[in-house]
C-alpha cells in the first residue's frame, strides 16, 4: 500500500496509481482508454502494462463492447475516458454489453462535473450521477480525495462483482481522508458529527461540506453532522435515516444536477423512511461554462459558502417536531 | 399445422465432422422450418430475418465451428456471435438441434419465463457468448472477445465468427470495431455480413444506402470477399479460407430476406413480423416439401456411394 497523501491531489491520479497495483496483483485486469489516457491516468497502467492496455482512440461506444468482450472473456476491463463521453456516448453499450449482462467491468470516468473548467458545457457532465444510477445492475461510486479514490479502485476489484461506475475529477483537491482507508465500507461515512443538520455531499463538494460546517459552528452555533456519500448506489440508507432522524433536516451537495443524482437518492430514502425537508445544493436547469475549476464552482454556488447558504436556509425551514425512523436498510 | 417441435429425423453431425454441402443445405432447411414454428407461435419475431441468415448460420454450426454442446464455455471454443441480434431464432434453432438445450424450448422463445429471449441473452441461453440486439455492438465485441484470446494464448485456437447485417453496417460503431480490428491485428476474426437489402422502413437503398460494404471493409485493412450468402459451397469455402488468414477477415453474403420462402423472399414489409397462421402453413409446405427431396437425394446418395 502507497502513502497516503496529505497534499491536494486530483482523484484522477489515484485511478492511476491504484489500477498499476491492481495490474500487479491480478493478471486478469486490463485496461481500455479512448485516446484520453493522460487525462485519465491510465497511461500509468499503459506503460507498466502494454500488452493489457488497449487505446481505442476517439471511439467510446466501441471501447465499452470491447470490454464487455473482454469481460465475457473471463478478464476483468477497467474502460476509462471523460464522464461525458462515457456515460453521454456510450450509455447504450454499457447498458446492454456491460450492465445488463452482469460482467465485471469498471467504468473509470474521470473530469465529472464543471471543475472539468476551461473546456466548458461540452465537456462538463453533470448527468453522469444520474445516468447510472437510474441504469439497473450499476453501482456508482464518486469518491471524496485521493486517498479515498485509492481504495475504491482497489474495492472496485477485491470487493465487488456487479459492474460498477467510478467517477473521478479533473483538479486538484483538499484531502479528506488522512489515511487511505482500510474499505469503503458502507460508503455512507459521517465524518463530522452534528445534532442541528445534516449535510450530505459526494466528491468534490465533501471537503467544501466539512468547512462549511466549522463556519455554522463558529459563526452560527449550529452543529452540523458532514456525511460523505461516496456509494451513491446501492445507497445504504441506514446511516443516511439514523443521521436524519437525530437532525431533523439536510443538504445534499453534489457537482451535478440536483436531478437523478445525491440529492434525489438521499430524499427518495428520507421520503419513503424518514420524511423530513432534504434540499438540494447543485447544478439547476443548466450547463456548465467555461473558466478555471474554482471560478466554475464559483459561478454555480458549489463552494463552502454555498453550502453554508443553503444549510441556514434549510434550517429556517427545519420542522419542530422530528419523528423517529420508519425503518432502515438499503435503498435502491 | 405442425407448430410442435419435431426433432429432426436424421440426427446433427457431430460438431467436427465435415458435413457435405448437400447436409448443410439440409440442415439449413431444418432450421427455417423450425424458425417458421417458432414464430407462427411466439406471434413475433424476425423471421426474414432469420432466414436470410440460416445458409451461413448452417455452415458454421454444422461443419466450420469448433464448439462442444457438452461444454459451452470450454475456452478453445470458436466463438459464434449474432450481431444482428433480431435473428435470433435462427441461433435457437442450430443450437437446439445440437442439443445445447431441449427441443421443447424452442417454441416458448419471447414468451414470458422462457430462457429463449427476444434477442440473444448470454446469461439465459447456453451456447450465446454476449448478448445483442442493439445493432453496431457486435463487432467490438467480438474485437474483445478476440483481445482477451490473445491474453490467453489462445489466438492460433480459438476463431470469432461474427454474424452481421446491413442494419449492423449503417452503425457507427461498426467501423469503430472494424477500425480496433485492424489497428490491434487481430488475426482470429471473421465478420459475416447477412446483406439482404432489406430493412425496417424499406430497402437498405432507399432508407440508408451501404453501398459497397465489401470495399468498405478493404479499406478498414480487412481482407474481403463478396460472395452468394445461399451458395453453401462458397460459404463454407469462404469461411474455412477466412480461418486460415492471419489478418481480419470480412465475408460479405448478398442473400434475399425470407430466403426459402417464396412469398416472402425478397419482399418488402415482413421485417419485424411473425408469419399468420396461413402464411406459417404455406412457409411450411414448401420448406418441408424441400426437406423431403433433400432428404431422399441424400439417402439415395448414401446408397450408391460411387454416384
Amino acid at each position: 500500500m502507497p502513502e497516503a497523501k496529505t497534499e491536494p491531489i486530483a482523484t484522477r491520479q489515484a485511478y492511476g496509481d491504484a489500477l498499476v497495483a491492481l495490474g500487479e496483483d491480478h493478471e486478469e485486469v486490463v485496461a481500455l482508454d479512448a485516446d484520453l489516457a493522460v487525462s485519465t491516468q491510465s497511461i500509468k497502467f499503459g506503460k507498466r502494462f502494454p500488452e493489457r492496455f488497449f487505446n481505442c482512440g476517439a471511439a467510446e461506444a466501441g471501447m465499452m463492447s470491447m470490454a464487455c468482450g473482454l469481460a465475457a472473456t473471463g478478464k476483468v476491463p477497467y474502460a476509462s475516458t471523460f464522464a461525458i463521453f462515457a456515460t453521454g456516448r456510450a450509455y447504450d453499450q454499457i447498458r446492454l454489453g456491460i450492465a445488463h449482462n452482469e460482467l465485471k467491468v469498471r467504468i473509470g470516468a474521470s473530469h465529472g462535473g464543471v471543475s472539468l473548467g476551461e473546456d466548458g458545457a461540452s465537456h462538463q457532465m453533470i448527468e453522469d450521477i444520474a445516468l447510472m444510477r437510474v441504469m439497473p445492475r450499476m453501482q456508482v461510486v464518486v469518491p471524496a480525495d485521493y486517498n479515498q479514490a485509492y481504495r475504491a479502485v482497489i474495492e472496485s476489484y477485491e470487493r465487488f462483482e456487479a459492474p460498477m461506475y467510478l467517477r473521478f475529477g479533473r483538479p486538484s483537491t483538499p484531502i479528506v481522508y488522512e489515511e487511505i482507508p482500510e474499505t469503503l465500507g458502507r460508503g455512507v461515512d459521517v465524518l463530522r458529527e452534528g445534532k442541528d443538520i445534516s449535510i450530505f455531499a459526494c466528491g468534490h463538494m465533501v471537503w467544501r461540506a466539512l468547512d462549511a460546517a466549522e463556519t455554522l459552528s463558529r459563526e452560527d452555533g449550529v452543529e452540523a453532522e458532514v456525511v460523505n456519500v461516496s456509494i451513491i448506489k446501492p445507497l445504504y440508507s441506514e446511516t443516511v435515516i439514523e443521521s436524519l432522524a437525530k437532525t431533523g433536516v439536510g443538504v445534499t451537495a453534489e457537482e451535478h444536477r440536483v436531478v437523478g443524482g445525491l440529492g434525489d437518492a438521499i430524499r427518495e430514502a428520507a421520503a419513503e423512511q424518514h420524511p423530513v425537508p432534504v434540499f438540494a445544493l447543485g447544478m439547476e436547469d443548466e450547463f456548465g461554462v467555461s473558466g478555471t475549476a474554482d471560478a466554475c464552482m464559483e459561478h454555480f454556488g458549489l463552494t463552502a459558502a454555498g453550502i453554508l447558504e443553503a444549510a441556514r436556509e434549510a434550517l429556517l425551514k427545519k420542522p419542530i417536531v422530528s419523528h423517529p425512523p420508519i425503518h432502515g436498510g438499503n435503498w435502491h | 399445422m405442425h407448430l410442435k417441435p419435431v426433432p429432426d429425423p436424421v440426427p446433427p453431425p457431430d460438431p467436427g465432422h465435415e458435413a457435405s454441402i448437400e447436409e448443410l443445405e439440409r440442415q439449413a432447411t431444418v432450421l427455417r422450418i423450425n424458425c417458421v414454428r417458432m414464430l407462427a407461435v411466439a406471434k413475433s419475431g424476425h423471421l426474414d430475418s432469420s432466414l436470410s441468415a440460416a445458409d451461413i448460420v448452417a455452415a458454421l454450426y454444422f461443419r466450420v465451428l469448433r464448439h462442444d454442446p457438452s461444454d459451452p464455455r470450454w475456452p478453445e471454443r470458436d466463438r459464434f456471435v449474432l450481431c444482428k441480434g433480431h435473428a435470433a431464432p435462427i441461433q435457437y434453432a442450430a443450437l437446439a438441434q445440437h442439443g445445447y438445450f431441449p427441443h421443447e424450448d424452442l417454441m416458448g422463445v419471447r414468451k414470458i419465463g422462457s430462457h429463449l429471449q427476444g434477442h440473444p441473452d448470454m446469461n439465459r441461453t447456453p451456447g450465446v457468448e454476449v448478448s445483442t440486439g442493439s445493432l453496431g455492438q457486435g463487432l467490438s465485441m467480438c474485437v474483445g472477445i478476440c483481445l482477451a484470446l490473445r491474453l490467453d494464448g489462445l489466438s492460433e485456437t480459438a476463431r470469432v465468427f461474427g454474424v452481421l447485417s446491413d442494419g449492423d453496417c449503417q452503425e457507427g460503431e461498426t467501423w469503430e470495431g472494424a477500425a480496433a480490428a485492424a489497428h490491434f491485428d487481430i488475426p482470429n476474426i471473421t465478420a459475416i455480413v447477412d446483406y439482404n437489402h432489406l430493412q425496417t422502413d424499406g430497402t437498405t437503398e432507399e432508407v440508408m444506402d451501404t453501398g459497397d460494404v465489401r470495399a468498405k471493409f478493404e479499406a478498414f485493412g480487412w481482407d474481403a470477399v463478396e460472395i452468394d450468402g445461399h451458395d453453401m459451397g462458397a460459404i463454407v469455402e469462404a469461411l474455412e479460407r477466412s480461418r486460415t488468414l492471419r489478418r481480419p477477415a470480412a465475408i460479405v453474403c448478398q442473400t434475399r430476406k425470407g430466403r426459402g420462402v417464396s412469398f416472402m423472399e425478397g419482399r418488402f414489409g415482413f421485417h419485424g413480423k411473425p408469419p399468420s397462421q396461413e402464411q406459417a402453413e404455406e412457409a411450411l409446405e414448401e420448406l418441408e416439401g424441400r426437406l423431403d427431396e433433400q432428404t431422399e437425394a441424400l439417402r439415395a446418395r448414401s446408397e450408391t456411394p460411387d454416384a
